[in-house]
């Protein structure tokens, strides 16, 4: 079956790099600006994984990982985060936020698409 | 990814890039003035972060490089660990600038001087206390440096707890597809002893996924311990109560599974072995449970809630879909969803620059068909059917808003624009140590894409001028009693259906007796030629005028303001020039708002039709004899309600008959037209036919430059009527200014 990642990211080229990589490797992917976009995404869906940049407007990765984490609906749902620096601090805060894991930007296509289905259930 | 998907991504970055160049030098300019609120550092900060992230992903080194110096700096600043003090924010403001010619240099393709950024970006480390940028290949992100992987078992003592359950080897069906002993190579075996804990579901990892990928890795069998399940009324069904033992038979390293590890480490007890050999596992190896046993958890302090028991067989993981009335969280949804309205922008599609332009020229065409259609129906019997008539009328009020709605697609604020001269500002104040603000107003004025990207070549030249030229080193300001400080200012507004720019400086103003020695020594004007002040300002705009007494590395070689007076004339514009000695200059740039229609009134001239730009003219007179005075020789002015006003022979001045005076009681009608300067003249043509929208065609594209028109347009009949310049065609008339000299020069 399909499975469906949503990825938010305000940044555009990163948004469209995702969704073509992801695209290619048979995923369906829904996309989001920030936070707050990603949350509204997230009304109608239930991905099955959620790929997120940290720093975003409105509501940022942080923020966004521990409203999905809050919402028992999605609770369970994996969460990546997209991190420009191997920076321990980001990724533990991210941790402690409820991410599930991290990609490192610049990502390889096959390691992002490795790391996903990783998660995957 | 193809390579047409990746150009296309290639092009989405650039563009983003320009974007948050823009984005970038706002914030910093807002921070330069004092803002410190978090907003504001975080958006600079995100701006250099997505460039930077982009770049990498395209292998910009570069790029990658200095954005990264730029973004620590803007980290330590959002984190307040560095102050955002004045000569700091002259360095960000700089490297913004660097920063923006990193990304067109990437854009190009060019190779970049290292000289151009590295010192720059020293300096900025060295704000942050840092050492020196490393070198391009350290700066740039390390793709997955795994991290040291150190694993340190945890001691744990601690007194059993009564078990509910016996342990039992589980075999797990779903996780064990092949007998895994049997196939088991010499040395090929991994025991690995796996417990998540609590805090691995609560991140969404799973046990059984983890178990998957191990699988990926090798034939595997796996063992569950139950023996911390506990009795049924005690479960929690989130809890973490299973433990793993795992044979593995692969050929991959310990590293390899690690990786599987890698998100939940952390979370869980985890020792990984190499196993001796295979056949002997049995009796070598310690008793599972007992390791196991080694590995359970603290005793979990939250009492499990008996009304939430599940049967002890479901893994832990399975109720996480399980939704819990949290109401703290739906509110918090909801406040972040009202927030999400409220800074919400605005939906945008970005469409083809080309499919916008044939939007414009069909509208065009409409445009002149609709007047073709009315001319036509006028034209059948004289008087209109009053319901065609109607018909017409709404379809020209229809065909007037598709034309005003497709304009505004092509307009654009001048924001843009003025940011970049603002970097124009900081370069040649630094090149020629004057200390200078910059004022912008208006900077959301819109106008026609066209206009807003042909003016950036004037606009700068003349920034630059403002500065080289007309403020004043600090010292002599100073002695001036001015402010160390100059002032150049930067305003758009819209102004009776054009936008007016004007550039302005508080300096020193035009040095006439200089400006004027140089006119003569040029042979631009008689040495004894009598000239107002306004006019002697306006020989700046000559050709030859500036081009040799200074050519200063700022304001360009060779490139005098003929140039950037023939470059706004270019975009149908105007340049006028208002000087005051010791208090500065004005430059005044009009210009339409669009490049592609025009309200105009149709007149006829020595028999031929003509259009006049509306917004040139105030009002329409009759040449009523009582009105009219003789003036010189062979001049006349008419009488308006402020004065007198000279009269212009539309005709002679265009070459359809000789000259004469304009008298009372002639054949005719006066246009009233205001032009550049502010002064008043009456155009005399010889009747009005009609006032109506035109599409404006170039005649310099098309035929040549012709002094005194405009450009052309197509009528309802077809015929080819020439646009007026009016205020070129004044200028003529009057011998003032430019026009005439340039003609006697020439």
């Amino acid at each position: 079956m399909t499975q469906t990642v949503l990825t938010v990211d305000d940044s555009r080229t990163m948004r469209d790099m995702l969704r073509v990589t992801l695209e290619e490797s048979g995923y369906r992917v829904i996309q989001a600006a920030d936070g707050l976009l990603g949350l509204e995404a997230l009304k109608g869906e239930r991905p099955d994984v959620i790929v997120t940049d940290i720093n975003m407007p409105n509501l940022d990765g942080f923020g966004f990982i521990e409203a999905v984490r809050k919402d028992g609906r999605l609770a369970g749902v994996p969460i990546l985060v997209l991190t420009t620096e191997s920076d321990a601090a980001l990724k533990n805060r991210a941790r402690a936020a409820g991410a599930t894991g991290w990609i490192t930007k610049p990502f390889e296509q096959t390691r992002l698409v490795d790391v996903v289905r990783r998660v995957a259930a | 990814m193809s390579s047409d998907a990746l150009a296309q991504l290639r092009q989405t970055f650039f563009e983003e890039c320009d974007e948050q160049l823009a984005e970038l030098e706002t914030g910093l300019l807002q921070m330069q003035d004092g803002a410190t609120d978090s907003e504001t550092v975080n958006a600079v900060f995100r701006a250099v972060h997505s460039v930077k992230g982009g770049a990498g992903a395209f292998k910009l080194t570069t790029l990658v490089s200095f954005a990264h110096v730029f973004e620590t700096a803007l980290d330590e600043i959002r984190s307040d660990r560095l102050e955002a003090g004045p000569a700091l924010m002259k360095a960000m403001l700089r490297a913004s600038d660097v920063l923006a010619d990193l990304v067109s240099a990437a854009r190009n393709g060019d190779d970049v001087d290292e000289a151009l950024w590295r010192g720059l970006a020293d300096e900025i480390a060295g704000f942050c206390g840092k050492e020196k940028a490393a070198p391009v290949s350290a700066a740039a992100p390390a793709g997955f440096t795994p991290e040291p992987l150190a694993f340190t078992p945890q001691p744990l003592a601690f007194t059993p707890q009564p078990m509910a359950f016996t342990p039992q080897p589980m075999a797990l069906p779903s996780l064990t597809p092949a007998p895994a002993a049997e196939d088991a190579q010499a040395g090929g075996g991994l025991r690995i002893l796996f417990r998540p804990r609590i805090e691995l579901y609560e991140k969404a990892n799973d046990a059984v996924v983890l178990l998957r990928e191990l699988e990926r890795l090798g034939a595997m069998r796996v063992t569950c311990d139950l023996s911390e399940v506990p009795p049924l009324d005690a479960l929690d069904p989130h809890g973490a109560c299973l433990g793993f033992d795992i044979r593995l038979v692969t050929d991959r390293d310990e590293q390899a599974v690690r990786e599987v590890f890698e998100f939940c480490e952390e979370d869980c007890d985890l020792v990984i072995r190499r196993e001796a050999a295979p056949a002997a596992e049995a009796a070598a190896a310690p008793d599972p449970a007992a390791i196991l046993n080694a590995l359970r958890p603290a005793p979990k302090d939250a009492p499990a809630d008996p009304s939430a028991a599940a049967p002890a067989a479901d893994p832990p993981a399975a109720d996480k879909t399980a939704a819990k009335p949290a109401d703290p969280a739906r509110a918090a949804e909801e406040a972040a969803a009202q927030r999400a309205a409220a800074t919400a922008a605005p939906a945008t599609i970005r469409v083809d620059l080309d499919r916008v332009d044939r939007l414009i020229n069909l509208v065009g065409e409409l445009v002149i068909n609709q007047a073709m259609l009315a001319q036509a129906v006028q034209g059948a019997d004289g008087a209109r059917d009053p319901a065609v008539s109607g018909g017409l009328d709404e379809l020209d009020q229809l065909t007037r808003e598709i034309q005003e709605s497709v304009m505004a697609i092509r307009a654009q604020p001048l924001k843009p624009l003025f940011q970049r001269m603002s970097r124009i500002v900081r370069e040649v104040a630094d090149a020629t140590g004057k200390k200078v603000r910059l004022v912008t107003e208006g900077e959301w004025t819109e106008v026609d894409k066209t206009v807003v990207e042909r003016l950036a070549d004037p606009l700068t030249h003349m920034i630059r001028n403002a500065i080289d030229h007309g403020l004043e080193s600090p010292a002599d300001r100073l002695a001036a009693g001015k402010p160390e400080e100059g002032v150049v200012r930067l305003s758009a507004a819209h102004r009776s259906g054009r936008v007016v720019i004007q550039i302005s400086d508080d300096g020193a103003g035009v040095n006439r007796d200089k400006v004027r020695a140089i006119a003569i020594g040029k042979g631009l004007v008689a040495a004894d030629a009598q000239l107002t002040e306004s006019e002697i300002d306006n020989l700046i705009f000559l050709p030859g005028f500036s081009t040799t007494e200074k050519i200063s590395a700022i304001s360009g070689r060779g490139v005098g303001m003929d140039v950037v007076k023939r470059s706004i004339h270019a975009l149908s514009g105007r340049i006028f020039l208002k000087s005051k000695r010791g208090h500065g200059s004005e430059f005044t740039l009009s210009l339409p708002l669009t490049l592609a229609v025009l309200d105009g009134m149709v007149v006829t001239v020595d028999g031929q039709t003509l259009v006049a730009p509306l917004s040139a003219i105030v009002e329409t007179m009759s040449l009523d004899a009582g009105r009219l005075r003789a003036f010189g020789a062979s001049n006349a002015v008419i009488a308006d309600r402020d004065g007198f006003v000279p009269i212009i022979d539309t005709a002679a001045e265009l070459g359809f008959r000789p000259h004469r005076r304009v008298v009372g009681g002639d054949k005719g009608v006066a246009l009233l037209v205001e032009s550049e300067g502010g002064g008043r003249s009456a155009l005399v043509v010889d009747a009005i036919q009609d006032q109506r929208q035109v599409v404006i065609k170039s005649l310099e594209t098309n035929y040549g430059r012709v002094p005194g028109v405009a450009a052309a347009t197509i009528l309802g009949d077809g015929r080819v009527a020439l646009i007026l310049d009016v205020d070129a065609l004044v200028a003529r008339a009057r011998g003032a200014a430019s026009e005439p000299l340039l003609a006697a020069a020439g």
